[in-house]
Formats: structure tokens, C-alpha cells, sequence
């Protein structure tokens, strides 16, 4: 017997060919983001895109795809920076078993903390994430011989890089870019994972009603525990390439206001869109490096565009996009 | 009569000093449409609730199928094989009515891989479909399920509890809220489900409980009143005072 209907239930197949193309939405967005530096003013710009792309695609599945509204987001963000930098510099850990490493101890990091916010619900939740963030914050603030303090830490340089045997010069921005962006590839492949497996289904039914997935037999406080450490895990790794990039980790990574700007980029991009993170993280630096050239109160600005967005385009701009395009419904 | 399902023994509800339920002794036999009714607040939500997991009884004890339910979380209840609707319509709503359905058939079998592809467990694909031709919304598979008609949700709602195969199907007021066709339709599916498994009722709307149940259950302020068959209830003096006594020939 023939079932019509697999696949059907991810997604209802757009009309015309659009639709077909989205569904490689993983090699598109890869396509895109490797123009990127040709599209952008500059190449630091496309780097950061990059890098916060990925934080927010981690945060984007905590509350985009499972409706969980946490703030302190910027607790992974930075441990995912720190753990890279230590090991690096501390211990003299090649990149990328330091990479490995850092994305490992804050995935520990977000079983903490998870297993103490998850029991909570709505405006309970988000304070206490905010509150453990904050912790984190101050842990890093006092263990100075560490983390360096409030000066950040310092002195891990990252200049050549060697891939399968190749010395690759890291100083090279085009380089640097293009090893950057294999690691964002491998978070939205990661996330579409997710997002196509059983356990995706899983947190769209938890965000769509949450007492009716218990009643179906889902164990909700396990899922959403579940779904925290995954989101913490590609939000480090965000920080893992900024800790690369930078070869410094500044303290403000971990701040609160690291948090509510992941907040902003999702929602400017588009919650529960694929390739919205890395729109918001595009929209929200370039107006910071616009405005910010005009008046050092940037800040007002972006909040004032921040409110619009909220008040007329819920979806951000990559969702309102999708759906002027008439494939909103098909792939969010 | 193939012996008995579930029993609940001395079930007692507390919240804080009120009392929403005493010392209720009921024994429920397999393959039987049992309908509970009772005055607003005579604690028949709270019944369910208990029955389904959702609250945990402050005294008493619950068996299904031979074994203690005591102690289990809510979320366990399905995999025992009890399985309900709630009064006010509880779906998925952005979720395809298709979707809605094949998520709740996806429970019992894996929830945390993240590893295969939803699109490919086919089985639940085809069970969710057979869920829906039951209740009738096969036609309506691709739709998202908020712009459903209110009957329309509440037959999906059933679907959703249906889908898990069921030992015990919990259906809390159905018919709440639907005009005269939809609740035609709805008793016209209960008849159809009640031929096939044990299912529990709790309907304010006399007329229809006392048309569709083998066995009626009355509770009033949180205790058992009566309990037999529907002429039995109809013609029970304690019944006819609490509960039909405003209209006399009601039912």
C-alpha cells in the first residue's frame, strides 16, 4: 500500500517551481552565504554576519520552532567563545579539537542551566535564563586568571589554521570567511536535521500546545530540555567562531544586552524561518554600522525599528518575504 | 461483557478545604459507552482529570487493566492505553490537520531521534489518515487545523485521541458548543466508536446521553448519586430531584 501523503505532513508542496528549489533550502542558504562578502560592504561585516547568523539560528529553535522565550542566550554565545579561547591559549588545543570541545562543555553548560529554567513557564522562564545568564556573566567577571577578567581574555592568536594537512593563513580575511562558513553550513545542516526528524515534530507540537502534546503522550519537560541543549549548542558554536575570529573574547559577549540583540535579530529576520537568522544578524549590523556613523545613539534608532517590526511585520522580514511570495506555508 | 478495564477505588480530591470529590468506588467493564453527568461543579472534570493523569487523587486508587496508575506522570497515560478529548477544543492549531494527527500517533512510538526523517515513517502517515477517514476529515488532511469549523475541530480532537489505539477513549462534552447538525454528526460517530471500544462520556445534554449510553454515571457536590442503566437513571426519585427536577418529562 501506498501512502500520498509522506513528506506531505512537513509541509503542504508549493505551487511552481519556487517551491521545488526551497527544497534544498540547506545548499541555497550555503550558496548565499558565499556570496555574501560580495554582497556586503565589507568582508567584516559578512564574517559577523555569519557568526551571529548561527547564534540566532541556535536561538531560533528554542523560540522560534518551540515557542520558548529565553534571555540569555548570550550565556552559550560566550561560553561557546571562552571554553575555544582557553583551550587554545591555556592548553594549546589544535582549532578544531577546541572547537569540539567548547561546543561540548556549553551543551553541559545548557543541561544546567536548562534543567533549572525548563520547569518554568512563560515570563518565569525567560527571567530565570536571564538570571542564570547573568550568573555566568559574574563568573567570568571574578575568575579573571581565567577568562581575563573584565579586560576579556587575550593571547590565544589564531594565525594559521591547518585543514586535512593544508596550512592555511587564517589572516586573510577571504580565508578566514570561507573556514567560518563551513562551520555555519554545519549548523544549518544540523538545524534541518531537527527540524525534519520525529523530535522536530515533537517541539512544533509543544510550541502549538503544549498540554496537548502531554495528553498525547510526550514527556514536554524532557523535550524542552532537550531542545535547550541543542539550541546551546549551535548558539556556542557561534561563539566558538567569533573566539577564531577575533582572537579575543570580550566580556560584553556574556552581557544581557548580547541576549536582547539576539532577541532583536530573530525577530527582525523572522522567527521560524530557515534562512531569517542570518537575515535578522545582516539587518540588525548594518543598521548598527549605518546609524551608528550618523549618531553614537544608534541604539534608540534601532529600537524604534525594532517596535515597528514587532507592531507590523511579525513575521520579520524574511517570513513576510516567504509569504508575499506565496511560499510562507511551505517552508518556514 | 469482557471483564473489567479500569476501577477506581475510594478516588478523594482536595483542593486546599474544598472537597471536589469523595470516596468514589466505580468499576468499568470493557466495551461499553459509560456517560457521567451531573450538576455544574459535582466534579466530573475533576474525575477525568484524574482518570487521564492530568491531577493526582489525594486519596484512593486507580487500576487499569490490573495495574496501579497511582504515581504515573500524565504524559505516561496514553502508552497504558487512556486516551481523551478535552471540553473546550484543545489541537494543534498552525499545525495541518494531517500533521495534527500523525504527531499524536508519533508518540507512542519515538519522540527524541533526531536522526531520520519524519517524512519517511510512512505506518504513521497511514495511521493518522485511517484516524482521520473515522472521523471523517480525510478530506481536509492538507488544511491547517485553525481554519477548521468548530464541529470540524472537535471531531479532529477525537482523531488525536483516537490515533493511539485506545483501551479507554476519555471524551469530555464533545458535542460542547455545536448546533443541532454538528451534534447529529458527533452522536452519529460516537454510536459508530462505541461499537468497537470503552469509551467514557461526560455530556450535560440529557437527551443525548440517555439515547447513547449502556450505563449512566450521576455524581453530585463531588459524590457518587447513582449509577445504572439510562431508564433506571431516568426514573431514579434523587436523579429526577438534582438534576431533572427544574423541568418535569425532561429526557
Amino acid at each position: 500500500m501506498t501512502h500520498p501523503s509522506s513528506g506531505e505532513a512537513l509541509a503542504k508542496p508549493a505551487p511552481g517551481g519556487l517551491g521545488r528549489v526551497l527544497d534544498h533550502r540547506v545548499l541555497l542558504s550555503i550558496a548565499v552565504l558565499a556570496l555574501l562578502p560580495w554582497l556586503l560592504p565589507s568582508k567584516a561585516l559578512a564574517v559577523n554576519v555569519l557568526i551571529y547568523g548561527v547564534v540566532v539560528i541556535g536561538y531560533n529553535l528554542l523560540f522560534g520552532y518551540t515557542g520558548l522565550l529565553s534571555f540569555g542566550q548570550a550565556a552559550f554565545f560566550g561560553a561557546g567563545a571562552y571554553f575555544t579561547g582557553i583551550a587554545i591559549g591555556r592548553y594549546g588545543v589544535p582549532w578544531f579539537a577546541a572547537v569540539a570541545i567548547a561546543v561540548l562543555l556549553s551543551t553541559c553548560l545548557a543541561a544546567v542551566i536548562g534543567i533549572i529554567s525548563t520547569r518554568t513557564r512563560g515570563i518565569y522562564f525567560s527571567m530565570v535564563t536571564l538570571a542564570l545568564a547573568q550568573l555566568v556573566y559574574y563568573v567570568a567577571l571574578q575568575a579573571s586568571s581565567f577568562t581575563g577578567g573584565e579586560n576579556g581574555l587575550r593571547g590565544f592568536t589564531v594565525d594559521r589554521i591547518s585543514l586535512f594537512g593544508l596550512q592555511v593563513n587564517f589572516l586573510d580575511p577571504v580565508n578566514k570567511y570561507y573556514v567560518l562558513m563551513a562551520l555555519a553550513a554545519l549548523a544549518m545542516w544540523f538545524q534541518s536535521r531537527i527540524l525534519n526528524s520525529p523530535f522536530g515534530a515533537v517541539i512544533e507540537a509543544i510550541r502549538e500546545n503544549e498540554q496537548r502534546a502531554r495528553a498525547c503522550g510526550y514527556d514536554v519537560e524532557r523535550s524542552k530540555l532537550v531542545v535547550f541543549m541543542l539550541s546551546g549548542a549551535i548558539s556556542s558554536l557561534g561563539g566558538c567562531m567569533l573566539a577564531l575570529h577575533l582572537s579575543i573574547v570580550p566580556l560584553d559577549l556574556l552581557h544581557y544586552q548580547t541576549s536582547g540583540m539576539i532577541v532583536m535579530m530573530v525577530l527582525l529576520g523572522g522567527a521560524r524561518s530557515f534562512f531569517g537568522p542570518f537575515v535578522g544578524a545582516a539587518s540588525f549590523l548594518i543598521l548598527e554600522d549605518v546609524i551608528s556613523l550618523w549618531t553614537p545613539h544608534w541604539q534608540i534608532f534601532v529600537g524604534a525599528i525594532f517596535v515597528l517590526f514587532v507592531l507590523f511585520l511579525p513575521k520579520g522580514i524574511w517570513g513576510t518575504l516567504l509569504d508575499t511570495l506565496g511560499i510562507g506555508k511551505a517552508r518556514r | 461483557m469482557s471483564g473489567e478495564l479500569l476501577r477506581a477505588e475510594g478516588i478523594g480530591k482536595r483542593f486546599g478545604g474544598f472537597v471536589a470529590l469523595e470516596d468514589i468506588t466505580l468499576s468499568f467493564a470493557a466495551g461499553q459507552l459509560t456517560s457521567i453527568i451531573g450538576p455544574n461543579g459535582a466534579g466530573k472534570s475533576t474525575f477525568f482529570n484524574i482518570l487521564s493523569g492530568v491531577l493526582t487523587p489525594t486519596s484512593g486508587k486507580l487500576h487499569f487493566r490490573g495495574r496501579e496508575l497511582n504515581g504515573l506522570p500524565q504524559h505516561r497515560f496514553v502508552h497504558q492505553g487512556i486516551s481523551r478529548s478535552y471540553q473546550i477544543t484543545n489541537i494543534f492549531p498552525d499545525l495541518s490537520v494531517h500533521e495534527n494527527v500523525r504527531v499524536a500517533a508519533q508518540a507512542l512510538t519515538v519522540s527524541f531521534d533526531i536522526w531520520r526523517d519524519r517524512a519517511r515513517l510512512t505506518e504513521l502517515h497511514g495511521r493518522a489518515d485511517a484516524a482521520l477517514d473515522a472521523v471523517g476529515l480525510l478530506g481536509k488532511r492538507g488544511d491547517l487545523a485553525k481554519f477548521l469549523s468548530h464541529g470540524q475541530q472537535r471531531a479532529l480532537e477525537i482523531a488525536i485521541a483516537l490515533v493511539s489505539e485506545p483501551e479507554l477513549l476519555l471524551l469530555d462534552e464533545p458535542t460542547a458548543g455545536m448546533g443541532p447538525e454538528e451534534t447529529k454528526d458527533m452522536v452519529a460517530l460516537l454510536e459508530r466508536l462505541a461499537d468497537k471500544r470503552t469509551v467514557l462520556l461526560v455530556e450535560h445534554k440529557m437527551k443525548m446521553v440517555l439515547g447513547l449510553s449502556k450505563r449512566v454515571v450521576v455524581l453530585h457536590h463531588g459524590r457518587l448519586l447513582a449509577d445504572g442503566a439510562p431508564d433506571d437513571i431516568r426514573s431514579n426519585p434523587d436523579v429526577r430531584r438534582v438534576y431533572l427536577g427544574q423541568s418535569e418529562g425532561y429526557g
